[in-house]
């Protein structure tokens, strides 16, 4: 059961982190909490379809199936994160005078949340198909349905208790810089996800590495730790980067922050207002 | 102009050319490698097939070859690696690391 729970730990926790930068960035909206649990419950149904289908994927496209579904979803995700963030971007700043305002939740509007919920769904189908082929081989290997369900139970729990000490711990940034700091956030998180889609192109031999591993930091922190995985889903630490996977991280990132600025663009004299007290 | 274009595409093909092919084997079997220490080629392309004659699911995982790719019951994947340095790089079977541990010895 213990065994059972440490994997379930670790697979929840990747995308307990990502669900609960999601959530603050969606702080004050009305009915974000649907928004986000149908993320959650469309990524479950789907985790347990791509399990189902495990076999197919693997073998498609002559084999490299398994890497281009990842890197495509990967793919998708930074690209609505991407949106949201530029979205936010614009309108963060509003949105932050609205709720204080009106001290209270304010109507999405034209809002993006779709695109939050799909990254919502990516997250949990992509951890949550690991975790249901490893349940189908710890069934099919003799463990009872209680080891089961308590190793469930103990991973889930603890996972996402992790990611509710995240959420909390980002509330306690000032309203001022919530919304900026949210952003910078998701920033990272989609450079780090495009990283690692750079990868899955590197190992389906799609893309050149552009060196194997430009630096090897695993004496510091390893990928495998928990603080190595921590920081691998938060900012996409990687102890032994390939080349490729650097330039999509930089392209990512700089390409959101450009956005950000073009489109966003510092509004000098909202900056300015004064009293902006609570 | 134009015709230079084609340059990359001659060079990529006498790349491809040169850069041979190792194939290299591995399988699962009661949750471990077989072998558990896999020795290739340095400097060279490698075509890793894990062939998991477990009934269960494996994930071939390894952090310092930059690879994860899930293996279902009594199937082979591919995992195409390097060309590497010389050196000793682990992998592990992320369902089973209690006892799916092994290294590629690289030389």
């Amino acid at each position: 059961m213990l065994g059972t729970g440490i994997l379930v730990f670790r697979e929840v926790l990747e995308a307990a982190l990502i669900v609960s930068i999601v959530f603050a960035a969606t702080r004050g909206v009305a009915h974000r909490g649907r928004w986000v649990g149908l993320g959650i419950v469309a990524g479950v149904i789907g985790a347990i379809v791509v399990a189902f289908f495990a076999d197919a994927i693997a073998q498609a496209v002559s084999g490299i199936g398994q890497e281009l579904f990842n890197a495509t979803v990967l793919l998708a995700a930074v690209v609505m994160i991407a949106w949201h963030a530029i979205w936010m971007s614009s309108h963060g700043r509003e949105l932050a005078t609205q709720m204080k305002a009106v001290g209270s939740d304010v109507s999405s509007g034209s809002r993006p949340l779709s695109a939050l919920l799909i990254v919502v769904a990516i997250a949990v189908l992509r951890e949550g198909s690991e975790i249901v082929l490893f349940l189908y081989g710890q069934a099919a290997s003799g463990a009872g349905p209680l080891a089961i369900a308590g190793g469930i139970a103990l991973g889930v729990a603890c996972g996402v208790a992790v990611g509710f000490l995240l959420y909390f711990g980002l509330l306690g940034i000032p309203m001022r810089y919530f919304f900026s700091a949210t952003n910078w956030l998701m920033l990272l998180l989609a450079a780090g996800l495009a990283s690692q889609a750079a990868g899955f192109l590197i190992q389906a031999d799609v893309l050149p590495a552009f060196g194997n591993r430009v630096w090897d930091s695993s004496f510091i922190l390893t990928n495998t730790s928990l603080l190595g995985k921590t920081l691998h889903t938060l900012i996409g630490y990687d102890a032994q980067p390939a080349g490729m996977q650097l330039l999509f991280y930089v392209v990512t990132a700089v390409a959101i922050a450009i956005g950000m600025k073009v489109w966003g663009g510092s509004k000098p004299a909202q900056r300015r207002a004064p009293h902006a007290h609570a | 102009m134009s015709r230079w274009l084609i340059v990359p595409f001659l060079l990529c093909a006498a790349a491809s050319v040169h850069a041979l092919e190792y194939e290299a084997k591995l399988s699962i079997k009661d949750h471990k490698f077989d072998p558990a220490e896999l020795s290739v080629p340095a400097n060279t392309k490698i075509k890793l097939l894990v062939q998991n004659l477990d009934a269960t699911p494996e994930e071939f995982e390894s952090s310092d070859l930059n690879r994860e790719k899930v293996v279902t019951g009594n199937n082979t994947i591919t995992v195409m690696l390097g060309p590497l340095d010389a050196g000793k790089y682990h992998f592990f079977g992320d369902f089973h690391q209690e006892t799916a541990q092994g290294d590629l010895v690289v030389k």
